[in-house]
């Protein structure tokens, strides 16, 4: 089984309100010197079988249309092998 | 004349929509998000609410609803489509209208009465209303912050599309104060405060919200 992952982030120039959430809470416990905090999400896609080029290309699809909002977000793509050595 | 309100699973506001129509003096039909039928209906409201539990994003997996399908289709062809809160951002994750909607600014839930002014009278939602008519309905919401990039946001103030702008404060960081637009054609309107709320006196601050109910039983007649 192959994973493919699916890091979801708003916009830079989009305001992240729950971002600033976790950066106001960075100042409360005392961590200094934390310029900005932008939160996003991660989708862990495990495939029922190989991550053929095929199938990355449907998630890349799926990820364009349900998982991340082109006019807000942007997303980055990346396959998970088994033996967890990476690869993109 | 017949009005469809969809209920989609975590829709709150389908009753009030569905009260609403009724009010006004059309038959509320309710609709199914699992049924691509939509009943004969002359025009389609999307309730607010919190479909599918606003997990993902807020509206972003209801748009994928079978009911959506036929509504994006006719709302094409010039079907009256009223997104309300919920059903706004239903409507901009379905690409009926521009931009998106995130989470409130100041990152809590907000209810009040809210006044707006009506900036588009020309709207199958809106025509009963007068050119720049102020009015006071319900806002409650948590994502009710309006986004689109500055080439978006002067095309819809270029084209006339915005159909509500916030007045006094602005409640949730909606960009230009945008708190309703429409799309090029007029049929398809998103407004995230809820006229359903507004439409009589025991329940609501003010029978304000009436006017789009009433606006869309004109235009379905003339068409």
């Amino acid at each position: 089984m192959a994973r493919v992952v699916v890091d979801v982030m708003l916009k830079s120039e989009i305001l992240d309100p729950q971002g600033k959430a976790v950066h106001g809470a960075f100042g409360r416990l005392g961590f200094d010197g934390v310029a900005d905090v932008r939160q996003g999400k991660r989708f862990e896609i495990t495939l029922d079988g190989a991550a053929t080029e095929e199938r990355v290309a449907e998630i890349r699809k799926a990820a364009d249309t349900l998982l991340a909002n082109p006019v807000i977000e942007d997303y980055t793509l990346h396959v998970e092998t088994d033996d967890n050595e990476g690869g993109r | 004349m017949k009005i469809g309100v969809v209920t989609f699973p975590g829709s709150l506001d389908d009753a009030d929509a569905r009260r609403a129509a009724a009010v006004a003096g059309a038959e509320a039909v309710a609709l199914w998000h699992g049924d691509a039928d939509l009943r004969g209906v002359d025009a389609v409201v999307l309730p607010g609410g919190f479909s599918y539990g606003d997990y993902l994003r807020a509206g972003a997996i209801s748009r994928f609803a079978p009911v959506m399908d036929t509504i994006i289709k006719k709302a094409g062809e010039g079907l009256p489509v009223l997104g309300i809160c919920n059903g706004f951002q239903v409507l901009c994750e379905s690409h009926l209208l521009p931009g998106a909607l995130i989470k409130n600014h100041h990152r809590k839930f907000i209810c009040k009465d809210q006044p707006l002014r009506i900036e588009n009278n020309r709207t199958a939602w809106t025509s009963d209303y007068d050119a720049n008519h102020e009015i006071t309905i319900v806002l409650k919401n948590q994502d009710g912050s309006y986004v689109a990039d500055d080439a978006t946001l002067d095309r819809l103030e270029g084209e006339g599309r915005v159909v509500a702008r916030y007045l006094d404060e602005n409640p949730n960081g909606s960009y230009r104060d945008i708190a309703g637009i429409t799309n090029e054609r007029g049929n398809v309107v998103g407004l995230m405060p809820h006229p359903e709320h507004a439409v009589e006196t025991l329940t609501g601050p003010t029978t304000d919200g009436l006017g789009f109910f009433t606006s869309v039983l004109k235009a379905v007649v003339a068409s």
